[in-house]
């Protein structure tokens, strides 16, 4: 078994570690955080019981019954159960933006220009939609 | 009788139906987002708004926990990855923001129009283990998007190299924005482009699109959670499930004949498929 040509460039090794470790957290954050929810451990900021008579409707108008902040207003309701669920899914979605920042300097590194540019891009157009800044409705 | 239902029901349901959905999923080699949405918008309760975003992270997770193993064994290739992905991560939030305007029914006649597409690729679409690739073309020369990999069957290095790169990255926009549209991961439109369109091999071409799915998937899914479109009693005991799913799904993959598997993903997602469209047109609500 000759496996001496593959070799894997440095800033994939580095991006799978950070996607590896953070992944991990994220999946633990999020099941831990889901146990405080419905164990009732912090108190809800929508009841679950009325959750279904809520999500047969539109994403507006669940809004509307609830009150729940769009954008990033939810940040400040963090010791509600349900919406520290939401913290855990925000960070299961920073992930990727973190290992592309993370991979950043070794390509700065490596001269590979086009490849700081994608990865600048990159980090802008996530960033962007995790901004809020972009919202639609029905 | 749905609305009456103990809340705590719903969890435990989404639970038990994404675990073996995941495991259905693995043996079928389709992601569990494609499958996910119809089914989950067309038999459960939810308004397919929270099933999209559901089925976002639903995909997103899946790709979170494969990438670092495909990654460290080159089976995903980070330079093949980034410009399809910033390409594709872009148009899913243009999707995302179309799929969120539209009204309900036509986005569930739309969903229901891509199942049927996508199961029609699955049936009629060949997959080439090896796809002959004589020179690379000029961009990928120029991105350097080449590779060797380890192929444990034929304990052999294989290399690799691809071509029709703009070809190939004006689908992954249409892929992107799908994906963002009806909340599915993309595989099913991934697999075929980077394997039969660009030349990838199709381990290669398998690896780098579920990855890709990472990156994809999480432009879109900011978008559902920013909106409010995201419900954690939907959202993560479906990601929860359907992970621990995949996981006993691979293990359970070598007993299996995966062409019956295959032919039964494809039965259920005509079915679904079927489901979301008369839903839509309001035949079958």
């Amino acid at each position: 078994m000759d496996r001496r040509r593959v070799r894997i460039p440095e800033e994939q090794v580095v991006y799978a570690n950070i996607l590896y470790y953070g992944g991990l957290a994220g999946i633990i954050f999020t099941a831990i955080t889901f146990a405080i929810y419905v164990s009732g451990t912090l108190p809800a900021y929508v009841n679950p019981s009325e959750l279904p008579e809520l999500w047969v409707h539109e994403t507006h108008e669940y809004l509307e019954e609830t009150g729940i902040p769009t954008g990033w207003s939810w940040i400040g309701l963090v010791t509600y159960g349900d919406i520290l669920n939401l913290v855990a899914l925000a960070f299961l979605g920073a992930i990727t933006i973190v290992c592309y920042i993370t991979i950043i300097p070794v390509l700065l590194r490596k001269r590979d220009f086009i490849y700081v540019v994608f990865a600048i891009a990159e980090v802008i157009i996530l960033l962007l939609a995790a901004s809020g800044i972009l919202q639609a409705g029905h | 009788m749905l609305e009456t239902t103990a809340w705590w029901v719903w969890p435990i349901i989404l639970f038990v139906f994404t675990f073996f959905l995941g495991i259905l999923a693995v043996m079928a080699g389709v992601g569990g987002g494609v499958l996910f949405v119809p089914l989950v918008s067309g038999f459960f309760p939810f308004h397919l708004d929270y099933v999209r975003g559901a089925g976002l992270f639903v995909a997103l997770t899946g790709a979170l926990a494969a990438g670092p193993g495909l990654l460290r064994r080159g089976l995903a290739n980070l330079r093949l990855t980034m410009p399809l992905a910033l390409i594709a991560s872009t148009c899913s939030i243009a999707g995302a923001l179309v799929g969120l305007a539209l009204p309900t029914s036509i986005t569930q006649t739309l969903l229901g129009v891509t199942i049927l597409f996508i199961s029609f690729i699955m049936i009629t679409s060949k997959r080439v283990e090896f796809p002959k690739v004589e020179e690379g073309d000029r961009i990928s020369q120029v991105l350097g998007i080449y590779g060797i990999y380890y192929e444990e069957s034929m304990d052999r290095e294989i290399e690799w190299k691809v071509h029709r790169t703009l070809p190939s990255m004006i689908l992954f926009a249409f892929i992107g924005l799908i994906a963002g549209m009806f909340g599915l991961g993309a595989g099913w439109a991934n697999v075929p482009v980077l394997n039969l369109m660009m030349g990838a091999p199709l381990k290669i071409a398998a690896g780098t699109s579920k990855f890709l799915l990472s990156i994809t998937d999480t432009s879109a899914a900011w978008v559902y959670l920013n909106n409010g479109s995201v419900i954690p009693l939907i959202t993560i005991p479906s990601c929860l499930g359907i992970m621990l799913g995949s996981y006993v799904g691979v293990r359970v993959l070598a007993k299996a004949s995966p062409k019956m598997v295959r032919s039964i993903v494809i039965v259920v997602l005509i079915f679904a498929g079927l489901r979301s469209l008369l839903k839509g047109l309001g035949i079958w609500v």
